[in-house]
């Protein structure tokens, strides 16, 4: 593998995001605590720009660094949306961040080489790239979790996370190693190529496993899902929102690039894992959510759960499963965005609205606010016509053109139990009576509002109309639509 | 492919949107949102009249048909039309909403606007379900009415009105989500959601059985069916009144409608196999759930009983189409068991309503459903003792009233398939008289009970017209049905005839 340097011309998404994070770095620097807008928005003007470039290029198809760097249609998509959906979460965050005294440059850049790291992740044609975006990714999360550094919580979460995320990278890693000696190479084209004829077979498989494990662990599916719900609720909520939407999709990215394009021939094998790990979330995150207060660590075990679905199409192992795993990935990011941006207007200064019952009769005091989460809730739930049941759908209709009738039957009734905390909280909104009675003094942040509201609407809107977005997720997979 | 009409998008669309408005403009007056309100159901109402008389009874097409891709990648496409079986509910529906919202001028005080748009958006949702072409598509309907309504019975429903709406909710959803994968399944074999596509395909008798069994939790605890009923009373006692209506008189007809359209088609040798299990659910409920009815002291609860039992005629004339069909009875008498399943259907749709607003009214004033806190109530409200009256005896099944018509037609169809059967349904009529007429004696005549009673008033302008337009309805359908046999004919002919092929 020889490094050419003409190659990073091919890179420029990133390179673009690189310097941009850099220069916002040093202007940083010199910006007075009054004048830190100047940061979020010239954050916010890197995500679009960025986001801008990778739309320009209508057909990608390109290869840089002797296969190292592929960015394809596949990864196009997921770039967009990891990019829009950052973007809508530096909106929602910056008056939460404003009123705790952490509207500090620090958030913005460690979420841009966050993003970075994901972007790299997600266009990893080598191990030791996927490695690297990965941990790019990683580190800058751990600090984030830890922004608030006089929080004892948020401490403990971090270094829970830390300690955690070591191992599941070291997991990772020893998996690498053993796949490297099996295939004798690190380029996931050239695995997937020697995969069927491989001297020492099981030496692959074996390592296969220790790559489930880390994906899984990345993803927070059960059993290795113990972080997660520590790291949502430990967190300040502007960095629970970012932890939670964008890295799904992110993750959807690694688990195809490690799984279809490295080791597609192991399918069997990887399959039944990625089988039981879905199913394991699906009863995990669905039951233990039940038993929530803090809506935090609800939608924390929901996120396991939903963890169990995206599996279960990445499961099938067919094209068409991993577009709806996709559209799962991308439709579970909103969804998310739009609950937490719910969590993150109430929040004021001195109050974190963190607990379920700190929603009682919101419908009485702003409905409109009281009707968005109700969207994002019968979203999550799976109820049509929102856009969370498509997703669903997808997955289940993928499942069951497998032949996996079975999982898809545990999906359902596990979607069935998984609605009664979504209706709790649906229930705690409109049914209960609010504790004070006056309307709730909404923070003065129009965009992040308007940009609720939009969030809002478009769970029907793209429950309505998905057509466009679904045919985006099957032409990646090159399938017809 | 089609002429596209936008006749069916309209009474769709209006509601949901005119709902939208409603919640949207009518936040500070209650008063303007309840003229809007029953501005935008007079308004559906009056658009939904054209497909009665523009309608070409004499074919079993589906006619007003609209046609639209949707999700091309999944081949779902935005299909909607009406047959005669489709018009009948859709003009309950609409019927009905604007009595509902008439019904709830004086009642409900508490966040008018959205209780009215609930019920608009509702409606709107509710005659997509009766229109849609398409499996995806009804789904889609089917599944999102579950929300209004879980709104409806938890916000200005009666005590208990939590533990009830999460068991209704959570009980349909249950039911609905294994039609689901019913459906997903011939998707996969038909590569089409089109309902007359999945009609024509051919499914092995076990994969058949398979998916009778997914339609039937998913239709079966709509209806509901005995054993699993047991949500409905809890619901209807505590939704407020307009809630009971739209739940009686239409929601429950979706899983007979269901019945109809997925069922009977799609999976024939499954139901006929598979029928005698229907009916003797069927028979369960008109006659255990009728002698439960009986024992109830709350008004509301008991005529929610009544209701299961006389969905129960509507199962049973579905069902026994099969034996008539299949075991060489006549077609004459199948035409009559599935007709008389669908006037028993609209019937109950007006006595139910009735019944539940005339309890309604009462609740209004005594703000009790109890019936012993009820007696000689015609001594104070004559007017409101008559109509009442008049609505028991269609609930007992009295000729001239329209109670009397299904239950008539699906009594005689059973007759030909089995006697006893027959006997059985029949013996509905001795039950069904016996609770209602002894909640009529209980509470209407007699003695005044109390002094509470001895202060009613009797009904005003208001109320004497929601209860006067279906007592309407009831003694229309009851001594003239012949417009509404004549609508559904066709349509039910073509199901029945459909039943009789084999498509193993």
């Amino acid at each position: 593998m020889t490094f050419n340097i003409h190659d990073l011309v091919l890179l420029l998404p990133e390179d673009f995001l690189l310097g941009a994070t850099c220069a916002i770095l040093l202007i940083d620097l010199f910006l007075k605590p009054a004048q830190r807008s100047v940061t979020h928005w010239l954050s916010l003007a890197a995500l679009l720009g960025t986001m801008a470039l990778i739309l320009a290029d209508t057909d990608p198809q390109v290869t840089a660094f002797s296969g190292a760097y592929i960015h394809d249609k596949i990864a196009a998509v997921l770039k967009v949306f990891i990019l829009g959906i950052s973007a809508i979460v530096f909106v929602f965050a910056r008056g939460y961040l404003r009123d705790r005294d952490l509207f500090i440059g620090e958030y913005y850049l460690l979420c841009l080489f966050s993003i970075l790291g994901m972007l790299l992740l997600v266009s990893a044609g080598n191990l030791v790239m996927v490695y690297l975006g990965l941990e790019l990714f990683a580190l800058s999360t751990y600090g984030l979790v830890a922004i608030n550094r006089d929080s004892g919580i948020a401490s403990e979460a971090a270094m829970k996370y830390f300690v955690l995320g070591a191992l599941a990278s070291g997991l990772l890693l020893y998996g690498m190693s053993m796949i490297y000696g099996a295939a004798h190479t690190l380029d996931l084209a050239g695995i997937h190529a020697a995969a069927p004829t491989v001297e020492h077979p099981n030496l692959l498989t074996f390592g296969l496993v220790f790559l489930v494990v880390g994906i899984a662990f990345k993803f927070g599916a059960a059993p290795f899902h113990m972080w997660l719900p520590d790291v949502y609720e430990g967190s300040p909520t502007a960095v629970t929102i970012f932890i939670g939407s964008a890295p799904k999709i992110a993750a959807f990215g690694m688990a195809y690039r490690l799984l279809e394009s490295g080791l597609g021939s192991l399918s069997p094998h990887w399959s039944l894992m990625l089988g039981a790990l879905a199913a394991l979330s699906l009863g995990i995150g669905n039951i233990v959510a039940i038993a929530q207060t803090n809506i935090k660590r609800m939608l924390a075990y929901s996120t396991i759960s939903h963890v169990g679905f995206l599996l279960l199409g990445l499961a099938n192992g067919t094209p068409s499963g991993y577009a709806a795993a996709m559209f799962y990935a991308i439709s579970y990011s909103i969804m998310a965005t739009a609950a937490f941006g719910v969590i993150l207007l109430l929040a004021r200064a001195g109050f974190e609205a963190e607990q379920i019952a700190d929603f009682k009769g919101l419908n009485q005091r702003n409905p409109w606010y009281a009707l968005i989460m109700l969207l994002a809730m019968a979203s999550l739930a799976g109820i049509p016509p929102l856009f969370g049941f498509f997703a669903k759908l997808l997955v289940l209709k993928a499942a069951i053109d497998a032949g996996m009738l079975w999982l898809a039957m545990v999906a359902i009734v596990f979607a069935i139990i998984g609605c009664y905390y979504y209706l709790y909280v649906i229930k705690v909104m409109y049914f209960d009576q609010p504790e004070h009675e006056t309307a709730l003094a909404l923070p003065q942040d129009k965009p992040l509002r308007w940009l609720l509201s939009l969030n809002g609407v478009a769970l029907v809107v793209l429950g309505l109309l998905w057509g466009p977005l679904i045919g985006w997720c099957y032409r990646a997979f090159g399938l017809p639509s | 492919m089609q002429s596209n009409s936008i006749l069916l998008s309209l009474l769709i669309w209006l509601p949901i949107i005119g709902g939208a408005i409603v919640s949207l403009v009518g936040g500070d007056s209650a008063s303007r949102a309840r003229w809007l309100a029953l501005a935008v159901a007079i308004l559906v109402f009056i658009v939904s009249i054209p497909l009665f008389t523009g309608y070409d009874a004499s074919t079993p097409q589906m006619q007003f048909e609209e046609f639209h891709v949707w999700i091309g990648a999944i081949n779902a496409n935005y299909h909607l039309g009406a047959d005669g079986i489709s018009i009948a509910l859709i003009l309950l529906t609409t019927f009905t909403t604007v009595l509902v919202i008439l019904g709830a001028w004086d009642s409900v005080h508490d966040r008018v606007n959205q209780y009215l748009a609930a019920f608009l958006v509702l409606e709107g949702l509710m005659i997509g379900v009766f229109c849609a072409l398409d499996a995806l598509l009804f789904y889609v309907f089917f599944e999102g009415m579950l929300i209004p309504m879980f709104i409806i019975i938890g916000v200005w429903g009666g005590p208990r009105r939590v533990y009830a709406t999460l068991k209704f909710f959570l009980y349909t959803f249950f039911g609905s989500i294994f039609m689901l994968v019913g459906l997903i399944w011939l998707y996969f074999h038909a590569n089409s959601w089109e309902l007359s596509k999945l009609a024509e395909l051919k499914i092995s008798a076990s994969a058949q059985a398979w998916l009778f069994f997914a339609f039937l939790l998913g239709f079966a605890i709509k209806v509901p069916m005995w054993p699993v009923h047991t949500w409905l009373p809890d619901a209807h006692v505590e939704a407020p009144t307009g809630g009971s209506v739209i739940l009686a008189a239409i929601m429950l007809k979706i899983g007979g409608y269901g019945f109809l359209r997925f069922s009977l088609p799609i999976v024939p040798d499954a139901c006929h196999e598979y029928a005698w299990l229907i009916i003797a659910l069927s028979l369960i409920a008109v006659i255990y759930v009728g002698f439960v009815a009986l024992v109830q002291d709350d008004m509301k609860k008991l005529i929610a009983y009544s209701s299961v039992s006389h969905m129960g005629f509507v199962t049973l004339g579905t069902f026994i189409v099969f034996a008539l069909m299949r075991g060489g009875g006549s077609r004459h008498a199948a035409y009559l068991g599935a007709s008389g399943a669908m006037v028993q259907m609209i019937s109950h749709g007006f006595v139910s309503g009735a019944m539940f607003s005339c309890v309604g009214v009462l609740y209004d004033r005594m703000h009790s459903r109890m019936i012993r806190d009820y007696g000689g109530v015609v001594n104070t409200m004559p007017w409101f003792a008559a109509l009442w009256v008049l609505f028991s005896m269609a609930n007992c099944g009295l000729p001239g009233t329209s109670g009397f018509v299904g239950e008539f037609m699906v009594i005689v169809a059973s007759f030909q398939m089995n006697p006893w059967v027959a006997a059985g349904a029949a013996f509905t009529l001795i039950i069904g008289a016996a609770y209602t007429l002894w909640l009529v004696k209980r509470v209407i005549f007699g003695e005044v009970a109390n002094e509470h009673v001895a202060e009613l008033k009797d009904i005003n302008a208001r109320e004497a017209l929601v209860l006067g337009a279906f007592a309407a309805g009831v003694l229309i359908l009851g001594v003239w049905p012949a417009p509404l046999t004549h609508l559904m004919d066709a349509s039910i002919r073509h199901i029945v005839d459909q039943v009789a092929i084999v498509k193993i």
